[in-house]
């Protein structure tokens, strides 16, 4: 009797486990719109969106843009808003050259200098929020100004440039080739391999470690179709960038970005805690969640993430301008909602908000190569936007 | 005399309960009728039947008015008859005037144009006859609680009136709002006005009531005249009732104290001034489930989330004991750790995140118990929400199931384990049946006799007192903030409890 109740029980389990796949069919249908898209535009300007030269622009054209997007992530997940996080970026990079340039600082504490005081911005913020309960629309609404008007301020309304030609690396950079060999950067396709080779190797590892304690993963063809598309994808993508320059010096910070960032939300113990505050913040705080401090930290982090992306445009246009970072937020956080994300808050996923991001780099890119007005580009983002939001709606209300 | 009420074979069920079974209710033009009877008797749902609040169709019976059957499909249907519903907790918006307040929805206006003028005049002969003495445009939010009561009377009135429900209308108010309140009621009868009186306070109602009915389980038991009124009557109508083998048997093995608190005071939350509790001191044993028994708004709940974590109230004072030593109990955190848990009257709002499923509810309270250097263990998370689940019996497709999609019983036990997840020594059950069908809640009550068996402690508020009885090892009763009463199980029965509470109620008011 006892054993018939455990051996059902077990099956139980089993089966109970195999239904976790349905939270990521999401994430799927989301990487199928992104390659969809990608085929339309490389069709319609034939053959320029594929090309190494316009594939190394699109990362180096989104990278900002994605950066903000982990940070801003978990600010709407944690059920609030950051807008400020164009004119903070903006600031930052006016901060970076009124240091790097005017007075001579070198490249490496201004860089940090920059980071503390985007964290400190994001704390200065996140404090009336969490501790004050000033709705984050309205705080963020008024760095928004704030920020901007700074910008303005410390740039003096000029253009502050050069950078320093280390400084600009971090954009404009590739990552070297040990082997020197012209044309193909051998080292960079190596480091595409070994990353296929790593994700292999932990996929087969968790799902060794989950079959060793009973629970049934996805499907085996399931599983193996699935490495192989995206081992597949990455080695084709390193491949083409490998062909111009290598892999940008900007993707590898911002793949370790959201290595990160998938792992915190994913596996650790404070972003399982963010999601539940995003959830029902009354529950996660009778649960004994601080929910006071994450809300904080969880400013302190975007101000961080707005630093950094804002030092990163500065060293790509190598110049900073006042007008820098004007309506990043809204790309931001467009990219975090086309992800999936619920402005409920407790909902949503990093890889969800790259690829969000991603989606909107590709129509921005493609759309120009293909010569759409700018404001007719406008018209169609907004649309995407809302037809994205509809269609998860839809889905959750049919759910 | 003339019946302008009857209601007839009343039945309303919801999932799983049946709140209503065949209840009669007969009032008579002119007269102020009361009705009585326990937490959960079904006295709140009866007359949201008779308002329209559940339109006709989600109930059987019939309700004639005025000599005529009645299909109310929402309020405004029964406010064109004239039966006016004032509710326990005012529906008043505070920030605006008494006049935007007593035409709110009902505004004179030609073509949209609210004509304040006549709005104005019209409030202040209201006011004038319910004997407030206060200018029409004085907001809401400046008046006290007395003076609001007569406000929402004020707004009964302008819409012509014939039968007033008044549901608990002085159980915030003090001696002389309460006296004022039902000097104004006699005034109305006498202006043939009739009225229901729901009320616990068994003195005023004996003082203004014409006839009394009594409700008990979602039935009626007996409608008594005014010269049958008396306290041991009314209290035996209630509470008399034998208790079935709805409670599931446990031999106690009791301990030492595990968990004290002394000379507790807590102060309101927002209204600094007023003391919420007042001087608490109780304790539970090891292996004990201690119950506190008690009127709605008594001050249980507010006890319970103080001593967790101050999670209510302010300026708290006193003193909490974990296995004889004083401990800070100063934030949820420590609470905790001093192997405190708090399962909420109110699973929704405080106690699920309804988004999420059942596997990261279980685990939130303690996820340091499934994580090593705050990287969560997969496995390890899996293994206790599969544990849990069947430990307290979750009836869901899989632990990946919504908590929002799960049953209110189910939910209850989502909850449940993640306090049992947190490893307390204290369990706090605030009203952990409530809601829920016979059936759920016989398996909460198996899941509390387990976890006293293996040598935890519960103190448990309810309003249902057979679960109290069937449950509990001691009881303690609670009223207005303080404790009027501590008996053994063994002792204890309703009629006490009760008797315990209406003396106090008789001291206080």
């Amino acid at each position: 009797m006892t054993i018939e109740t455990a051996a059902t029980q077990g099956k139980k389990d089993l089966k109970t486990d195999g239904s976790a796949l349905k939270g990521n069919y999401r994430e799927y249908g989301l990487v199928l719109a992104l390659i969809l898209i990608m085929i339309f535009f490389q069709y319609t300007t034939s053959g320029v969106l594929f090309r190494p030269v316009n594939l190394t622009n699109l990362v180096l054209q989104n990278s900002y843009i994605i950066i903000m997007a982990l940070g801003m992530l978990l600010v709407i997940v944690a059920g609030h808003i950051d807008l400020s996080v164009g004119s903070v970026s903006g600031f930052i990079g006016g901060l970076a050259a009124v240091m790097m340039v005017r007075w001579q600082i070198h490249y490496i504490p201004a860089a940090i200098i920059c980071l503390v005081m985007g964290g400190a911005i994001g704390a200065a913020q996140g404090y009336w929020i969490a501790y004050h309960k000033i709705p984050s629309f309205i705080v963020t609404l008024a760095g928004m100004l704030v920020f901007r008007g700074l910008a303005l301020w410390l740039l003096g309304g000029q253009s502050v440039g050069p950078f320093p030609p280390q400084f600009q690396l971090l954009s404009s950079g590739f990552i070297p080739d040990v082997f020197a060999n012209p044309g193909f950067n051998i080292t960079s396709m190596l480091v595409g391999i070994l990353l296929v080779a790593l994700m292999i190797y932990f996929s087969v590892r968790g799902r060794a470690k989950r079959e060793k304690h009973g629970y049934e993963g996805e499907p085996f063809v399931l599983f193996v179709s699935k490495n192989l598309i995206i081992g597949g994808i990455i080695l084709f993508l390193t491949y083409l960038l490998s062909s111009y320059k290598g892999l940008p010096n900007v993707l590898v910070v911002m793949s370790l970005l959201i290595a990160l960032f998938v792992f915190v939300t994913k596996r650790m113990t404070v972003g399982r805690r963010i999601y539940a505050m995003g959830g029902n913040e009354k529950a996660a705080k009778l649960s004994g969640i601080k929910t006071e401090r994450l809300t904080f930290l969880t400013f302190v982090n975007m101000g961080v993430l707005a630093a950094l992306a804002g030092l990163i445009f500065a060293a790509r246009l190598n110049t900073a301008t006042p007008k820098a970072g004007l309506g990043f937020e809204l790309d931001v956080i467009a990219a975090v909602f086309i992800g999936g994300a619920s402005a409920m808050g407790g909902v949503g996923q990093v890889m969800g908000a790259v690829i969000g991001a991603f989606i909107m780099g590709v129509m921005n890119n493609g759309m120009s190569i293909m010569g759409v007005n700018i404001d007719w580009q406008q018209v169609i983002k907004g649309l995407v936007l809302l037809a994205a939001v509809i269609f998860d709606v839809y889905n959750k209300n049919k759910a | 005399m003339e019946t302008i009420l009857e209601m007839r074979n009343i039945t309303k069920i919801f999932p799983g309960v049946k709140a209503l079974n065949n209840v009669n209710l007969n009032v008579r033009k002119g007269e102020i009728h009361a009705l009585v009877g326990e937490n959960g008797a079904g006295k709140s749902t009866l007359m949201k039947v008779l308002s329209g609040v559940y339109p006709h169709g989600s109930y059987e019976g019939e309700i004639f008015y005025n000599g005529q059957e009645q299909h109310f499909r929402d309020i405004s249907d029964s406010e064109k008859q004239g039966i006016i519903i004032i509710h326990q907790e005012l529906a008043l918006v505070p920030l605006l005037s008494i006049a935007e307040n007593i035409f709110l929805g009902n505004e004179p206006a030609k073509f949209g144009i609210i004509d304040w003028h006549v709005a104005e005049n019209r409030t202040r002969e209201l006011l004038a006859k319910v004997g407030l003495k206060e200018d029409p445009l004085t907001l809401i939010t400046n008046l006290g609680v007395g003076k609001q009561q007569l406000v929402e009377i004020a707004k009964a009135l302008s819409k012509d009136v014939e039968l007033l429900i008044l549901d608990e209308p002085t159980a915030s108010l003090n001696e002389k709002d309460s006296d004022a309140l039902l000097a104004l009621l006699l005034e109305f009868k006498a202006q043939g006005i009739s009225s229901i009186l729901i009320s616990h306070k068994l003195n005023e109602v004996g003082k203004v009531a014409d006839r009394i009915t009594v409700l008990r389980d979602g039935a009626t038991i007996e409608t008594l005249d005014k010269q049958d009124i008396s306290e041991d009557r009314i209290v035996t109508s209630m509470v008399g009732r034998q208790l079935a083998d709805r409670f599931p048997q446990r031999e106690p093995n009791i301990g030492e104290v595990v968990f004290e608190v002394k000379d507790w005071v807590v102060h309101h939350h927002i209204h600094s001034d007023r003391v919420v509790i007042n001087g608490i001191n109780l304790n539970v044993r090891r292996g004990e489930v201690v119950g506190i028994a008690g009127l709605m708004g008594a001050g249980r709940t507010e006890f319970a989330m103080s001593v967790f974590g101050k999670a209510y109230g302010r300026h708290i004072s006193g003193e909490v004991f974990i296995k004889g030593k004083p401990v800070d109990v100063s934030t949820i955190n420590k609470a905790i750790d001093n192997g405190i848990a708090y399962v909420t009257e109110d699973r929704k709002t405080y106690g699920l995140n309804l988004i999420d499923h059942i596997k990261h509810n279980t685990t939130i309270a303690n996820l340091d118990g499934v994580s090593n250097s705050g990287v969560l263990d997969d496995m390890a998370e899996l293994k206790v929400a599969n544990e849990y689940r069947r430990k307290t019996n979750i009836r869901s497709s899989s632990i990946y199931q919504k908590t929002g999609n799960l049953s209110g019983g189910n939910q209850q036990k989502v909850v449940l384990s993640k306090w049992l997840f947190a490893n307390p020594d204290l369990l706090i059950l605030d009203e952990p049946t409530r809601g829920i069908d016979v059936g759920a809640k016989y398996e909460i009550y198996t899941i509390i006799n387990q976890l006293v068996s293996e040598g935890k402690s519960v103190l448990m508020i309810s309003s249902e007192m057979p679960e109290l009885l069937g449950v509990c090892d001691r009881i303690y009763v609670m009223n207005q903030g303080r404790l009027v009463g501590e008996m053994p199980a063994s002792e204890a029965s309703q009629e006490k409890i009760m008797r315990a509470i209406i003396r106090a109620e008789g001291k206080a008011s």
